[in-house]
């Protein structure tokens, strides 16, 4: 389980965090919403410790990862996923070589590595792109990998930065199925940064609406979709306009 | 003093890093050869370019300031000493603080916009331990040898303008470069090299872990950590010079 306890952060004069309390249940999808700025993303990297909060602090499994020391805090980044906005695949590498870094890293032996990496990417559908080096991919493809690389880790949480952005309609909602499969085969406890209300609506159990850095509202799929709260009203009809279900 | 507190701050943060990194060699040793070649290697072209220049220049201006008052076989004691004691270094390290500085830098400094180097962080790797130790320990390890090899064309180039434009022959130039040669002054020079080499890479690092924004980001790192390297180099310089002479 994760747990946001009062945190804050702020980045020179603007608050970006601001007490956000948030619990997200083990087993489910829980998707963060929100207008663009309101800290969703810097909330997910407080998870994995990538950033400190001012004041308050985020527990996972019980730790308080901010308290944790380097070799902890190294053994909690291996339990969890991070799938970044525009994948942050390493350039220098093969699509193979960007799987197989964090799974040496567990110590895996190499054929458990390579059966590691062909399951991963037959997972997201791209079975032939082991050798091939990020520039080679597109968008699309590179956000795969992206999930790829963190499915290959079979972490207990995976954390989605925003993975829909940009993508098209039809590889939109691949990447929906493939955020449900990769769910229900791992059975991993997911966190899925976004503004696609259809992609939220489609992935998630429970959706926690951020506004000016705190939770507004936080419900199912259903309490949000028939919410009474004007600004998040706001919010879902605005999407609504732009095509995505109410 | 809020700077002084934040460069003490960071520099500590450094340290304890980097003695991590270095104790985890599973993660920098596969990277280690292919930056002493990238790193190495390749700057040699850039290293010898500079290094016939300066040799051309020095047995020229030697000649013009012995004119009659100092016997013309001088000039090989000038150019070697000069090559070997300061020129071959300093030089070769501010040709390579470009070089090898700007690289590095722009590199890991497009590594940081890209949220590449948050990607290692997340796998549990430390970009000190995958990015940092094998450039710095590649530089450490490569100046001498491009340094070394620099410093042997310099004094050819040297010799080659002193038997070709000036009246001197073979002879009268080793005369010169033999009269006054200490063995110091190779590794005098070699030593001083190798932490040109590591201050340069970590220099370079600095900058671009530390980048922010986008290309414009980037852009300020590679030219912070040119600046930063040549400063580096010239107050090494100093270091060592009051130290080993």
């Amino acid at each position: 389980m994760i747990e946001f306890h009062a945190v804050s952060k702020h980045f020179g004069d603007k608050v970006v965090l601001d007490q956000l309390s948030l619990t997200i249940p083990e087993g489910q999808t829980t998707a963060l919403m929100g207008f663009s700025g309101t800290g969703k993303s810097v909330a997910l990297k407080h998870i994995v410790g990538l950033l400190e909060p001012d004041r308050g602090y985020v527990e996972v499994d019980g730790q308080v990862v901010g308290d944790l020391g380097y070799d902890a805090l190294m053994e909690l980044r291996r339990t969890i996923g991070y799938v970044f906005q525009f994948a942050a695949l390493f350039d220098s590498l093969t699509v193979r070589e960007n799987l197989s870094l964090g799974l040496r890293r567990q110590g895996l032996s190499d054929q458990v590595v390579a059966e590691r990496v062909a399951e991963s990417l037959a997972l997201v559908e791209l079975p032939d792109v082991a050798d091939r080096h990020p520039a080679e991919l597109s968008g699309g493809m590179r956000k795969r990998v992206g999930i790829a690389r963190a499915i290959a880790l079979r972490p207990r949480y995976i954390l989605y930065d925003e993975p829909t952005t940009g993508l098209d309609p039809v590889t939109t909602l691949a990447m929906d199925e493939l955020m449900i499969r990769a769910r229900r085969e791992l059975g991993a406890t997911s966190v899925v940064v976004t503004h696609d209300l259809g992609s939220a609506f489609a992935v998630a159990d429970r959706i926690a609406f951020l506004y000016e850095g705190r939770i507004r509202q936080v419900g199912t799929v259903r309490e949000i979709r028939e919410t009474a709260d004007p600004l998040v009203r706001e919010f879902i009809n605005a999407r609504a306009g732009m095509g995505a279900p109410a | 003093m809020n700077s002084a507190r934040e460069f003490l701050t960071l520099s500590g943060r450094w340290v304890v890093e980097g003695r991590r990194a270095l104790a985890d060699g599973s993660i920098w040793r596969p990277q280690l050869f292919p930056q002493m070649l990238k790193l190495g290697v390749q700057s040699v072209p850039v290293a010898l370019f500079v290094a016939v220049f300066t040799g051309i220049v020095l047995a020229l201006l030697s000649s013009y300031m012995f004119t009659r008052a100092i016997p013309l076989y001088f000039v090989g004691t000038l150019v070697t000493k000069a090559v070997m004691l300061e020129l071959g270094p300093v030089l070769t390290g501010m040709a390579l603080a470009g070089r090898v500085g700007a690289s590095v830098a722009a590199e890991l400094g497009t590594m940081r916009v890209t949220e590449q180097v948050d990607a290692l962080e997340t796998l549990a790797i430390s970009p000190h331990a995958y990015l940092v130790t094998p450039r710095v320990l590649a530089a450490t390890l490569m100046f001498p040898v491009v340094t070394a090899m620099a410093m042997a064309v310099g004094v050819l180039s040297g010799w080659f303008t002193a038997v070709n434009l000036l009246d001197l022959s073979s002879v009268e130039f080793l005369r010169g470069a033999r009269q006054f040669y200490n063995f110091k002054d190779i590794w005098f020079g070699l030593v001083k090299s190798a932490s040109f080499g590591a201050a340069i890479a970590t220099m370079g690092c600095v900058a671009g872990l530390a980048a922010r924004g986008g290309a414009e980001g980037v852009g300020i790192a590679t030219t912070r950590a040119v600046v930063l390297g040549c400063q580096a180099i010239l107050v090494l310089d100093a270091f060592w010079a009051l130290v080993l002479l």
